[in-house]
C-alpha cells in the first residue's frame, strides 16, 4: 500500500507494537490462534538486541516474564485462553510483588480445549484477576490489527506507570484478521530511558549499581505478620482505584439511540457494522464500546445509558452483561439491560447481530 | 594458644561443633541463652582449625588463630 | 547479648588473627531454621562463594517455597520470590533481561525435583546461564515432613507412614544424574554438608558453579544433600551420620558433567 500502511495480521501487529513500544524479552508456548506473535517475536527481537525464549509451558513462560519484569525490563508474554489460564500463578505473584509485564490473549473458545474459533469466554478471567487472591489486570480489548499495534504502546507505559501486569484481551478474529496498519509509534512512547525512570524506585539490578552501601531490595508477595498483608492489599486496592483514571471507551451514535448495543473486542466491530445498517433503516440504535474492560467505564456508561434500552452482546454466555448491570445499579429502574450471546467459536457477520438488535428495539 | 568465641545468642544447640572438633575440646556449657537453646564452651588447647565454625549452621562461632605456631598441617 | 568482656573477646588480640567469621554477604542476623539444619551452612558457603569472587554487588537471588522460602532474609542481594518450582524460569527472565548480573536461584527438593521439574531440567537444557543451588533433604520441611521425590525407599515421612514404596510412590529422583546427562548444563556436582571434609569440597563446588555463570559456560548445578533433623526426627548429629550412612549410598557424591576445560579447548580450536 502506498498510505503507509502495510498488510499484516492482529498477531503480527501486535509484535510490531511491543518491539518499536519498546519489550525486550518474549516469553511464550505455542498455541492457536496467537502462534504469528511468537513466530515474528523470535525473529524480531534478536535482530534488534532482545531476547525470544520459547519456553517448556505458559507456567515457565508467565515466570520467566515476572524474572524480567522485576528487572525493569519491558517484556511480554502472549497465548490463547487455556494457557492464559497456567500463567494465572505468574501473573497473581506478579500483582502480589508489583512487578509489570505485558500478556497478550487471543481467546479461543472454551472450557477445556474447546475450539480455535473466536470466543470472548475468558472476559471473567481477564477482569477478575483470574489467580488466587485479590488481583487485577489492566485489561485493553483491541478490535482492529491497528489497535492491536498501537495498544501495545498503551499497555506497556501502564504496566510500568501502575507496576501491574497488563492484558491485551483480543480473539481469533482479531489475532487472525489482516488489514492494513500504520505502524506509527505514538508522539508520548516511552524509551528504555523512560521505562528505566519509572522501574528506578523499585527494579532489581544488583546493589552495586545503586552505588556503594546500597541496600538490597526483595520484590515479594509474602506478607505474614498479622496486619502486614492486609496493608498491602489496601495498598494494591488503591493501585486499582487510581487505574480508573485511564479508562477508554468509544460511543458511536448515541446521542438519540432509543437502544444501545454494549459490545467490546471483535464483536464491537461487527456490532458497528450492524448498527450501520439499521441507521440506513431509520432505527434508532447506537454503540457503546468498553475499550479498557478493566478499568470497566462505568461512569460512562451510566450517562450514556439514562433512561434508555442496551442490549449487551458478547461471544459467551453471558460475562460482561453482569459488569453492565453492576454499573448501571443505581438506575436499574430507569434502563433495561437485555443480552445476546454469541457461542464461542462461531463466526458471525453483521446480519447475524441485526435481527437480536430490532427484536431488542421492539420490546417493551 | 589459638581460640573460639562462640556468638552465645545466635546458637541453638545443636551440638554439631562439639561433634565436628578433632581435638574434642567443646562441650555443652549448662547455660541457655535468651531463645532458651544451651550455649558451647570450650576446655582444652584449640589449634584454630576452624572445623567447628564450618560445620556451624548458625555463623555462630568465630575462631582466632595463634600466628606464633599451633597452626595444623 | 554479649557482655563488656566477651565484646573484646570477639576481636583479635595481640599475636592472633581472625580466620573464621561470617561473610559481608550473609545477613548477620539469626536464622528461621531449627537447630542443626544445614541450611545455615548451605546460605555461608553461597555468600561465602560470591564474595570470594566479588559477585554480589551484581548478584540477584530467585527465592523458592518451602523452609528456604525466606532465603532472601539471609543474602545481602537483590531477590526475587519465586512460583512454587519455578524459580529456573525466573532466573531465565531475569538473566535475559539483565545479561551483566549474575542469578542463582535457591531450591529444596520439592521445589526443583517435584512441583518445578520441568522448569529445572528445561532452563538446564538450555544452557541458561544460572546458577541453581539445590538443598536435598528428602523430606518436606516446611509443610511437616511429607514425601520428598527424593524421599528414600523405605523411609517414614508424615505421607509415607509406611515407607516409601517404589511402585506407586517412586524411587528418590537423582537430579545430579539428570542434570549430568543434559547438552546444556555446564556444571553439576553432588556434595553434602554433615562433615567438614564435605563442606570444604561443597565450597569449591560453589565455586566452580558460579565460575561457570562468570564465563558463560550454561547452567550450573549443586545438590547438597542436607539434613533436616525436626523432620527426621533425629538429634542434629544423628542427622548428620544418616547423610553419610542411608542417603549418600543412594545420592552418591560426585562431579557429574564439568564442560570448562573442553569449553576452554574448542574456543582455542574455534
Amino acid at each position: 500500500m502506498n498510505d503507509g500502511r502495510i498488510l499484516i495480521k492482529g498477531n503480527e501487529a501486535v509484535a510490531y507494537g511491543a518491539l518499536d513500544a519498546g519489550c525486550r524479552c518474549y516469553f511464550g508456548y505455542p498455541i492457536t490462534p496467537q502462534n504469528e506473535i511468537p513466530e515474528a517475536m523470535s525473529r524480531l527481537l534478536p535482530e534488534n538486541g532482545g531476547q525470544f525464549v520459547q519456553a517448556e509451558s505458559e507456567l515457565a513462560a508467565s515466570a520467566m516474564l515476572l524474572g524480567a519484569g522485576s528487572c525493569g525490563i519491558p517484556a511480554m508474554t502472549s497465548s490463547s485462553s487455556c494457557g492464559i489460564a497456567l500463567m494465572q500463578e505468574s501473573l497473581s505473584y506478579m500483582a502480589g510483588s508489583q512487578i509489570p509485564g505485558v500478556i497478550v490473549n487471543m481467546m479461543r473458545g472454551g472450557p477445556g480445549l474447546g475450539d480455535i474459533g473466536p470466543s470472548q469466554g475468558d472476559y471473567f478471567q481477564a477482569v477478575k484477576g483470574g489467580g488466587n487472591g485479590d488481583h487485577r489486570n489492566f485489561v485493553l480489548a483491541p478490535s482492529t490489527a491497528q489497535e492491536c499495534y498501537d495498544f501495545m504502546f498503551r499497555a506497556f507505559r501502564l504496566a510500568f506507570t501502575f507496576a501491574n501486569p497488563v492484558m491485551v484481551l483480543g480473539d481469533a478474529i482479531v489475532a487472525q484478521i489482516k488489514e492494513g496498519v500504520r505502524r506509527q509509534p505514538p508522539e508520548d512512547a516511552l524509551t528504555a530511558d523512560g521505562y528505566a525512570a519509572l522501574s528506578a524506585p523499585w527494579r532489581l539490578e544488583g546493589h552495586g549499581r545503586r552505588g556503594p552501601g546500597a541496600t538490597p531490595r526483595l520484590l515479594k508477595s509474602v506478607y505474614l505478620a498479622e496486619g502486614s498483608l492486609a496493608e498491602r492489599n489496601v495498598l494494591l486496592m488503591r493501585k486499582y482505584e487510581a487505574m480508573r483514571a485511564h479508562v477508554d471507551w468509544e460511543e458511536w451514535q448515541c446521542e438519540d439511540a432509543e437502544l444501545i448495543v454494549v459490545a467490546f473486542g471483535s464483536v464491537a466491530r461487527i456490532a458497528r457494522s450492524a448498527v450501520r445498517q439499521l441507521r440506513e433503516q431509520g432505527c434508532r440504535v447506537g454503540l457503546f464500546r468498553p475499550v479498557t474492560l478493566f478499568p470497566f467505564p462505568e461512569a460512562a456508561l451510566r450517562r450514556v445509558a439514562r433512561d434508555r434500552r442496551l442490549l449487551v452482546m458478547e461471544q459467551n454466555t453471558g460475562q460482561m452483561v453482569e459488569d453492565v448491570r453492576l454499573a448501571l445499579d443505581v438506575l436499574a429502574r430507569r434502563s433495561s439491560v437485555s443480552w445476546h450471546g454469541i457461542m464461542p467459536g462461531m463466526f458471525i457477520g453483521a446480519d447475524d447481530l441485526v435481527d437480536p438488535i430490532l427484536t431488542a428495539l421492539r420490546e417493551d | 594458644m589459638s581460640r573460639i568465641v562462640f556468638l552465645e545468642e545466635r546458637c541453638k544447640g545443636c551440638r554439631l561443633c562439639v561433634e565436628a572438633c578433632p581435638a574434642h575440646i567443646i562441650r555443652p556449657a549448662g547455660r541457655f541463652n535468651r531463645q532458651g537453646y544451651e550455649v558451647m564452651e570450650t576446655e582444652g588447647r584449640c589449634t584454630g582449625c576452624a572445623s567447628c565454625a564450618l560445620m556451624c549452621p548458625d555463623t555462630a562461632i568465630r575462631v582466632f588463630r595463634d600466628k606464633s605456631g599451633g597452626r595444623p598441617a | 547479648m554479649q557482655d563488656a568482656t566477651s565484646d573484646e573477646r570477639l576481636r583479635p588480640g595481640a599475636g592472633e588473627e581472625l580466620v573464621f567469621d561470617a561473610t559481608p554477604t550473609l545477613a548477620h542476623k539469626p536464622t528461621h531454621y531449627c537447630p542443626g539444619c544445614h541450611h545455615g551452612i548451605a546460605h555461608r558457603l553461597v555468600s561465602e562463594a560470591l564474595d570470594e569472587l566479588g559477585l554480589a554487588d551484581r548478584a540477584i537471588l530467585v527465592a523458592s517455597v518451602g523452609c528456604s522460602a525466606f532465603s532472601y532474609d539471609y543474602f545481602n542481594v537483590d531477590a526475587v520470590e519465586s512460583p512454587h518450582g519455578r524459580a529456573c524460569a525466573v532466573a531465565t527472565g531475569i538473566r535475559r533481561a539483565r545479561p551483566e548480573s549474575i542469578v542463582f536461584t535457591y531450591q529444596g527438593d520439592g521445589d526443583m525435583a517435584a512441583i518445578g521439574l520441568a522448569e529445572s531440567i528445561h532452563a538446564a537444557n538450555r544452557g541458561e546461564n544460572i546458577t541453581a543451588v539445590f538443598i536435598n533433604n528428602t523430606v518436606y520441611g516446611m509443610t511437616g515432613g511429607q514425601m520428598a521425590p527424593t524421599t528414600l525407599l523405605g523411609q517414614k515421612t508424615t505421607t509415607t507412614p509406611l515407607g516409601r514404596h517404589l511402585l506407586g510412590e517412586g524411587g528418590p529422583i537423582h537430579m545430579s544424574e539428570i542434570m549430568g546427562g543434559l547438552a546444556g548444563v555446564a556444571y553439576a556436582e553432588r556434595c553434602a554438608l554433615d562433615s567438614v571434609k564435605h563442606i570444604r569440597q561443597a565450597k569449591k563446588a560453589l565455586l566452580a558453579a558460579f565460575s561457570c555463570q562468570i564465563q558463560g559456560l550454561g547452567f550450573s548445578f549443586v545438590e547438597l544433600l542436607a539434613g533436616c533433623p525436626t523432620n527426621w526426627h533425629l538429634d542434629p548429629v544423628k542427622a548428620n551420620r544418616r547423610i553419610s550412612e542411608e542417603m549418600i549410598p543412594v545420592f552418591p557424591l560426585g562431579v557429574f558433567r564439568d564442560v570448562r576445560e573442553e569449553r576452554k579447548q574448542s574456543e582455542v580450536q574455534a
